[in-house]
């Protein structure tokens, strides 16, 4: 199962990275999100991988590692708040440039 | 206590004096003084002590974490130094009341002065050597600002900046050398370290410790080859030319020298680099003073060279060696100060420093002249002088030293040439000034200054010639307890007496005195030499050549690096990461080294990472056909839900579910008003380039999170896991993290978000875009654009919606939930009456979904939160529990966290609902209409 998520991470952040260099700024955004899905998974995965054991306590008795899930919740929400910066950011240079290449001008 | 407020005094003294100064002119001046007057006071009372013997040591905790507390310290050579700093501080600022014109702001000028003085005492009090750099780097700024006082004149300005570079580039290398020395000694503190020399002169590190902290005093102390700023700074009004560089900063430099001369002296390196140096510069310097013409530059020189004297003689090492350098250091503090002021009367006088027009001055102020004269007596080293008693001692060292090496008699030459000149350029300040024929064309008529403006030159001279004639009882007591400070040890045998028999040291000074009569009578071959030589051998315009270059290369490799194209920048970064990836993975062990036993794979979880790779790929390589690529995205997105679902994190699982809700809806939304594909432009060679790039970083990620994992883990969570009920009073603990162990973080963390969808409102202010018209296929989009079906049931599901996130709320602190999870599944809710039922129509229903100030109440509510436990006396954040119970509720837990919790939601709430309503606003043109009517 490691072997598993850590292909699934290597695969998102290759097509994350692949993405974000593409030209047009849409395809950036999505890059983006790619990429965060893999960091975010990344960071999870240092806890470990732990099947069936909620950090709840009343539930469990040896509970999955909470740090890394409390700082990719915070991850996920901020990664929320970039992803819309971004496509705001491209929506407002299409409508002051006229075109969505992210470097402001048609090659 | 008392230390600090010495410090503090001038720094609030500062902006009082500006504000009465700029009332009057007199009376800015005595509160200026007055500050003075409070800052010796409070230093007074130790005074006594000091001269005991002992070391007064005042802490405050700042930084205990870094070793860096506010630890001040008050020693013999502080006491000297305070003494100068405030002393001749005290006779600068009553000099500048009659220097300065009306037009000038002479409260700008005290402001500065005055927080100059307090760095500068901050620099010699301070006992943590981090700081000491603090105020070492305050004092650069300061006389920055000092230099630059005259802001029209671009020379002062130049000057100014000049000083700047130079210093505050030694001030880099002093904060590196103080690392260095803080780690080879254990701590940053002073006493700590004197105590610990031997350790630190056999460190493997002590070279470069040495050289980093050398370059910071020589840059300071204007030492060879850092000394050309010096003369360029003279372009600062004469007060601060002898408050700053002749009495206080640049003997900075020199007091780290002997503030630290008890750890770092003893080796030959520092033999070599400090006492090469110091001599390079003395004679160097006192070469180029007699060729100056302007009166400034040739004090400018000497200043040069005298430090120089002092820098080799801490160099030479020896406990005499250092014992003179303290006591030349005080002499050339008093004379060269009262030289500047000298003359500073003169160029007031006369309208110029030009000492080719400069002549004859002693008919017209005589009182001056004899002023000026006993002064440079001192410098020239002149029996019955101050200055003839240290430099006496300079060359009785030369020779004594000189005297155990090889070719030692090179030593007291160099000094003995040094001499020459020095007598040389002093003769020739004298002689230009105030003798040799009639002034040349002056633009003013010189006469005797204000009859007050010569009692600070008259207190320094009378200083001179005390020091000068009975020594014994002037001076020795604070040379004794300075250099005692310096030595950190029993004081040597030094006998202060003028006569001292005939010695080699005598024949010397005679020689000294007779070869600069010499070489001053023979002065206009190297005056025509020099001419020659200046505009090769200027140091300010190899600087400038060189910052003109250093600027160019700059230019240079920014144009190699950013083509202005993004892509280009992406890919470099790229690879950059990944080449510092490999380098700093190549050298630890193996990634697959003993495999701890593997989770084993089912086949539901092989099956869902299938599908993800699909869509993944999908998303990829079809990228061009924007709605499915997002569409595949959005399917990637909800698989990671899954994967933390199967893998323990609920909480987690509900995040990234309603954050993929939001996420899909706002990008459709965005991609209605981009194109709806992208063109095929990459060359198929960019193609490959990507690909390869994509597929190193996924190899390296894959390789790093498989090596990640199968380590042994060991965390930090144990803690939380321990007290989350104890300490926190809740069950889930990831909740527990976010609200109460590091509460702090998410407060920043909703801080972000917050600002981010500030940001996002401000981007899409007069933002005007056009909709499409028609799909992909050119086929129209419906006219209806709520359906009615659709729009009454989710008027019916709302309130369900509520319901959902306030119970996800409430039980968040112990089941999965809480405030983020709530926050997006209310906004989640709101948007589907804005989706369904048109913007202004739920605007118009929802009054209490004003999007600004929820954002504001929830970070208010999570602030106040958190500043409630300081009424209780505990840290901020601290949170409180307790267990409550309601008829037909039954017993329930109220936390302060759920309140910090609820700052977090509103915000959550606000932000995402700011982020996605007003996208929805500018759809199409009819809805500009509507917008206005709703507007009024």
């Amino acid at each position: 199962m490691e072997i598993l998520i850590a292909l699934i991470i290597g695969l998102l952040s290759g097509c994350g990275v692949y993405l974000l260099l593409q030209a047009r700024t849409f395809s950036v955004v999505l890059g983006l999100t790619l990429l965060s899905y893999a960091i975010n998974l990344f960071l999870f995965a240092t806890g470990r991988l732990v099947i069936g054991q909620p950090p709840v306590l009343s539930a469990v008795s040896s509970p999955a590692d909470p740090l890394p899930q409390a700082l990719v919740l915070t991850a996920i929400v901020i990664g929320f708040a970039m992803t819309a910066f971004a496509i705001m950011l491209s929506l407002r240079a299409q409508a002051e440039l006229g075109n969505d290449h992210v470097d402001g001008e048609q090659p | 206590m008392s230390l600090m407020l010495a410090i503090l005094t001038p720094f609030c003294g500062a902006p009082l004096t500006f504000w009465i100064a700029r009332r009057s002119r007199k009376w800015g001046t005595f509160t200026a003084l007055g500050v003075c007057l409070l800052a010796a006071l409070w230093l007074a009372p130790m005074a006594p002590a000091i001269f005991g013997g002992a070391v007064s040591i005042q802490y405050l905790s700042w930084i205990p974490a870094a070793d860096i507390d506010l630890t001040l310290r008050f020693d013999g050579l502080g006491l000297l130094f305070a003494q100068m700093i405030l002393g001749i501080g005290a006779l600068v600022i009553i000099y500048a009341f009659y220097y300065l014109s009306e037009k000038d702001s002479l409260g700008r000028l005290y402001a500065l002065l005055l927080l100059f003085m307090g760095a500068m005492l901050g620099v010699v009090l301070a006992e943590n050597l981090i700081i000491l750099l603090v105020f070492w780097e305050l004092t650069s700024l300061t006389s920055f600002m000092l230099i630059a006082y005259w802001r029209h004149d671009s020379e002062a300005r130049r000057g100014a900046q000049l000083a700047l570079v130079i210093t505050g580039a030694g001030g880099m290398a002093l904060l590196a050398g103080f690392v260095l020395l803080g780690q080879m000694a254990g701590s940053f503190e002073l006493t700590t370290i004197l105590l610990r020399g031997d350790a630190i002169r056999a460190a493997d590190n002590y070279p470069l410790m040495l050289l980093l902290i050398l370059l910071g005093a020589f840059t300071k102390s204007a030492q060879f080859p850092f000394h050309f700023w010096l003369p360029r700074a003279m372009a600062a009004p004469t007060p601060v030319s002898a408050y700053l560089h002749s009495a206080t900063m640049v003997k900075a430099g020199v007091f780290l020298l002997a503030r630290l001369f008890p750890v770092l002296s003893g080796t030959l390196l520092w033999s070599w680099w400090v006492g090469g140096i110091g001599l390079i510069t003395l004679l160097l310097a006192a070469v180029i003073a007699l060729l100056k013409h302007d009166l400034k530059g040739l004090l400018a020189y000497s200043t040069i060279s005298h430090l120089g004297l002092i820098v080799a003689l801490f160099g030479i090492g020896t406990p005499l060696a250092a014992v003179a350098g303290v006591f030349h250091l005080i002499n050339h503090a008093i004379f060269k100060a009262g030289l500047f002021m000298s003359v500073g009367v003169i160029d007031h006088e006369c309208g110029t420093r030009d000492m080719r027009r400069i002549n004859g001055l002693w008919h017209s102020m005589p009182h001056t002249a004899i002023l000026a004269m006993v002064a440079t007596a001192a410098m020239a080293g002149v029996p019955l002088a101050n200055g003839f008693l240290s430099k006496e001692m300079f060359f009785a060292e030369a020779v004594s030293v000189g005297g155990q090496m090889r070719f030692g008699w090179f030593l007291p030459a160099i000094v003995t040439l040094a001499g020459i000149f020095a007598v040389a350029y002093s003769l020739r300040f004298i002689h230009d000034v105030f003798f040799n024929g009639e002034p040349v064309n002056l633009p003013k008529i010189p006469h005797e200054p204000p009859r007050f403006m010569k009692i600070p030159i008259e207190i320094l001279v009378l200083l001179c010639l005390l020091i000068g004639i009975v020594p014994q009882y002037s001076v020795e007591p604070i040379l004794a307890v300075a250099a005692g400070a310096v030595l950190q040890g029993p004081l040597p045998e030094h006998d202060l007496a003028i006569w001292h028999g005939v010695s080699p040291a005598l024949f010397m000074s005679l020689i000294a005195l007779v070869g600069g009569l010499l070489i001053y009578l023979g002065r206009q071959p190297l005056f025509a030499l020099h001419t020659h030589l200046e505009v090769r051998l200027d140091g300010r315009k190899i600087f400038e050549a060189l910052l003109v270059k250093i600027l160019a290369g700059a230019a240079h490799i920014t144009n190699f690096i950013d083509r202005s194209s993004l892509q280009q920048q992406v890919s470099l970064l790229v690879g950059a990461t990944l080449c510092l990836g490999v380098a700093g993975m190549l050298p630890g062990p193996g990634v697959l080294t003993k495999l701890p036993a593997l989770l084993p794979v089912d086949a539901i979880s092989l099956i869902m990472a299938l599908v993800l790779a699909a869509a993944a790929l999908r998303a990829t390589i079809g990228h061009r056909q924007r709605l499915t690529a997002l569409i595949m995205t959005g399917a990637v997105g909800l698989i990671m839900t899954l994967i933390f679902v199967k893998f323990s994190a609920p909480d987690l699982a509900l995040t990234q579910l309603a954050v993929e809700v939001v996420t899909l809806i706002l990008l459709l939304l965005a991609l209605y008003f981009l194109p709806q594909s992208s063109p095929k432009e990459s060359s198929p060679a960019r193609r490959w380039r990507d690909g390869l790039l994509a597929l190193l970083a996924g190899s390296g990620m894959s390789l790093l999170a498989f090596a990640v994992m199968t380590r042994r883990s060991t965390t930090i969570s144990d803690y939380f896991i321990a007290n989350s009920i104890g300490g926190g009073g809740g069950h889930n603990i990831v909740n527990v993290i976010l609200v109460d162990f590091r509460g702090f973080d998410t407060l920043g963390e909703i801080s972000v978000l917050a600002i981010a969808a500030l940001g996002i409102f401000a981007l899409m202010q007069n933002l005007k875009l056009k909709g499409l018209e028609q799909d992909a296929q050119g086929r129209p989009f419906d006219p209806d654009k709520y359906p009615l079906i659709m729009a009454t049931f989710s008027r019916l599901l709302l309130p369900l919606a509520l319901l959902v996130s306030v119970y996800i709320f409430l039980r968040g602190h112990n089941l999965p939930g809480g405030g983020f999870i709530a926050g997006l599944v209310t906004a989640i809710a709101l948007i589907l009456q804005y989706l369904t039922n048109g913007v202004v129509w739920t605007k118009k229903r929802l009054p209490a979904a004003q999007t600004h100030p929820l954002i504001a109440w929830g970070l208010l509510v999570a602030m106040l939160t958190g500043l409630g436990s300081w009424l209780f006396g505990r840290p901020f954040l601290t949170s409180a529990f307790g267990h409550w119970s309601l008829p037909l509720v039954g017993e329930f837990e109220l936390a302060s966290a759920m309140a910090f919790d609820l700052g977090v939601y509103l915000v959550v709430v606000g932000a995402t609902l700011l982020i996605l309503i007003n996208l929805g606003l500018f759809k199409s043109s009819p809805a500009v209409r509507e917008k206005k009517t709703w507007k009024s």
